[in-house]
């Protein structure tokens, strides 16, 4: 007698497509890694050290056991006040690095007093309409030794100058100050979709940010190159990482072009990547996002500097991933996707909230987050060693995959003409576009499952408390932007606006003027008019 | 019954771009066999509704994930009401809570989706819910 050894697909029903075993981006994954996927494959090549090139490993030498990343928690919300408190709440905790995030108005160019600013003040981030408010955002937090991360991008130049501004006013030399200014406009127009001017003007602001810093403050990262709303409006993870980089090469391509020595800036060039649910393809993601950089660097603009051609990232948990329903497994999720990250070797990281699909986070929802991180940190022992996954068979198969994948993207764009040209082609806004409807397709047929929403539902949720912020933000933050404005001095502002003006007109470098603005109280609305005036303003173009 | 195709209004009123909801039931709302206009991005209430007019519209859907929608559904539910089209169906979807769900119904709008809504709900819902308009 033969005993038949059942194989899985004869527990199956017969009539049935054979299951897909597919990544969260729909890439296919074989059942089995072996060293046959690693033909011609040599370590030092693909590889090498954590701290060497091409830095796939990591990038420093000893990674988490010299360094822990640094636990970064996006905040804002309200007035000034409030998340000045937030953020005195968060470095009493443990938290080792600010965040900002700042209202819809202040990150699209509008002071809290304009109608277009109406419901939206100080909702979705905190209301920063000029340097007064900048001042008690950061009150009698220690500029000179906390690194702040500021998320605005089509306001950055302003928000940026007011930031200096007040180093300035404490005494504090613009050099010792350490942070990064989110500034990518390439991935607004691809993704996150807050504008002011076109892309071309858009970007030679950002080059005048490039090359302000590189000369005047040096610690600062002008632009965090971002894949993160890339992959929340809907992205693959290849197409992540491949519009990621490809904007990276549009600011490097922009900067030589100005004449700055490529070694000077590409230092100060920092990455943010998202953490998304497909745990062994973002690890993956994060160790083929260094290697490509550190090749497109070397060998496409001939950076001579090591660290030129490091990537350094903040990496962010994928918000889309959230769910309204029974929320609080969100927080089993995010572990996941935080502990991704970290054995990607992420640099700085944020863990999302259980509660921010629903609204901004409670106190108490981005308490967890945090001590998810520094469960990670100090108990789960993933620090030890650098790189653990490393030489794994099917974690080395996925890095050369999404590497090859992603390159073969950017070969496209460029035979568009570079990023710039295929952004105003659509290109990388129709391949999201198409990848977020497979996406909802596929859950719609019950093709992936989401825990909660299309398996294992249940009824009865236990609903979540949620930060509510009150409409009396909204007047009392306007009305106080109306104040400051009537209380200065006309030509003075009228002054300051004009050389801003002038600067933009005449291609010079518009930090400068931007800064003296702002210490005049020159507002973000006022300043951004001018963007209006002299860059134009640009439009969505409203593809499906 | 008309056997011409509906015809709604995707807007996306406010300054916040999240568009990837929008688009979604853009794209779900036509293969389902609707017309479909989409704004855009960052439309203020008058032009939404001078978009619904011009369109000659049988209903607009609403995206707001900003946080604003208790502001932003009345305005531009007076604003319809002011251009003598009141009585056009409004429905939407975002990130909005329970409480503002049931006070938003109660002025009249008359479905709120919210994250985790498949698309094959939000299109039966338009074809039972949206008759085309005289």
């Amino acid at each position: 007698m033969t005993v038949r050894i059942p194989t899985p697909s004869d527990s199956r029903d017969a009539d049935a497509a054979p299951k897909r075993f597919s990544t969260v981006s729909d890439m296919e994954i074989e059942p089995l890694y072996t060293p046959d996927h690693q033909n011609g494959w040599r370590y030092e090549a693909q590889l090498g050290d954590p701290g060497s090139y091409p830095f796939t490993r990591g990038a420093y030498p000893s990674m988490y056991r010299g360094k822990l990343w640094t636990m970064r928690q996006f905040a804002g919300f309200g007035t000034p006040e409030d998340t000045n408190a937030r953020f005195r709440f968060l470095l009493s905790q443990g938290q080792t690095g600010l965040s900002t995030a700042f209202d819809m108005p202040t990150l699209m160019g509008y002071d809290a007093d304009h109608p277009r600013a109406l419901g939206e003040v100080g909702r979705e981030g905190v209301a920063v309409s000029s340097l007064a408010d900048m001042e008690i955002l950061f009150d009698q937090i220690p500029l000179d030794q906390v690194t702040t991360s500021m998320t605005v991008n089509c306001s950055a130049s302003i928000i940026l100058a007011m930031y200096f501004a007040m180093a300035e006013k404490r005494g504090i030399p613009l050099a010792k100050l350490g942070g990064t200014i989110q500034n990518d406009m390439l991935k607004e127009f691809i993704a996150q979709k807050e504008w002011i001017s076109p892309p071309e003007p858009s970007v030679r602001v950002i080059v005048d940010m490039i090359e302000f810093c590189a000369a005047h403050a040096p610690k600062w990262h002008p632009v965090s190159i971002s894949g993160y709303h890339i992959r929340e409006a809907g992205s693959t993870a290849v197409q992540e990482l491949a519009f990621t980089l490809a904007d990276g090469i549009g600011y490097v391509q922009a900067a030589v072009a100005r004449g700055l020595d490529v070694d000077r800036f590409a230092p100060r060039l920092s990455f943010f990547f998202n953490v998304h649910n497909d745990f062994l393809e973002e690890v993956a993601k994060f160790r083929a996002a260094r290697r490509m950089w550190a090749r497109i660097m070397r060998e496409r603009f001939g950076a001579t500097q090591e660290r030129s051609w490091l990537l350094r990232t903040h990496a962010q948990t994928a918000g889309c991933s959230l769910t309204a329903q029974q929320p609080i497994n969100n927080v089993v999720r995010v572990a996941l996707q935080a502990l991704a990250a970290v054995l990607g070797g992420t640099n700085s990281l944020h863990t999302n909230s259980m509660d921010e699909t629903l609204a901004l986070p409670t106190e108490a929802a981005v308490l967890t987050a945090l001590r998810t991180q520094q469960i990670i940190a100090e108990e789960s022992g993933v620090i030890n060693t650098a790189d653990p996954l490393g030489g794994s068979y099917a974690i080395e198969a996925l890095t050369d995959r999404l590497e090859r994948e992603a390159f073969d993207y950017i070969d496209r764009i460029d035979k568009m003409g570079g990023i710039i040209r295929a952004i105003e082609l659509g290109f990388p806004q129709m391949e999201i576009a198409d990848a977020s409807y497979q996406y909802q397709r596929q859950l719609d047929r019950g093709e992936k499952i989401v825990v909660g929403v299309n398996g294992y539902q249940s009824e009865g949720d236990q609903p979540l408390e949620i930060l509510r912020v009150g409409n009396d933000v909204e007047q009392r933050q306007a009305a106080r932007v109306r104040a400051r404005k009537a209380a200065r001095e006309a030509s003075v502002v009228q002054a300051r606006i004009a050389a801003v003006r002038d600067a933009a007109r005449a291609n010079q470098n518009l930090m400068p003027p931007i800064i003296a603005a702002v210490k005049d109280e020159v507002t973000v609305g006022e300043i951004s008019d001018v963007f209006r005036e002299v860059f134009g303003v640009y439009r969505d173009p409203a593809w499906i | 019954m008309s056997d011409r195709r509906l015809r709604i209004l995707i807007a996306k009123p406010g300054l916040d771009g999240h568009d990837r909801g929008a688009k979604i039931i853009a794209r779900a709302l036509r293969d389902g066999g609707f017309e479909v206009i989409y704004t855009g991005l960052h439309q203020t209430p008058e032009m939404i509704v001078e978009a619904a007019l011009q369109e000659d519209v049988d209903a607009i859907g609403l995206s707001i994930l900003s946080g604003a929608h208790m502001t932003l559904f009345p305005a531009i539910m007076d604003m319809l009401a002011q251009r003598g089209i009141g009585d056009l169906p409004l429905f939407g979807g975002g990130i909005i809570p329970p409480e503002d769900i049931a006070a938003l119904k109660e002025r009249g709008v008359l479905e709120i989706f919210t994250p985790g809504a498949s698309t094959e709900q939000i299109i039966d819902w338009a074809r039972t819910s949206l008759k085309p308009r005289e």
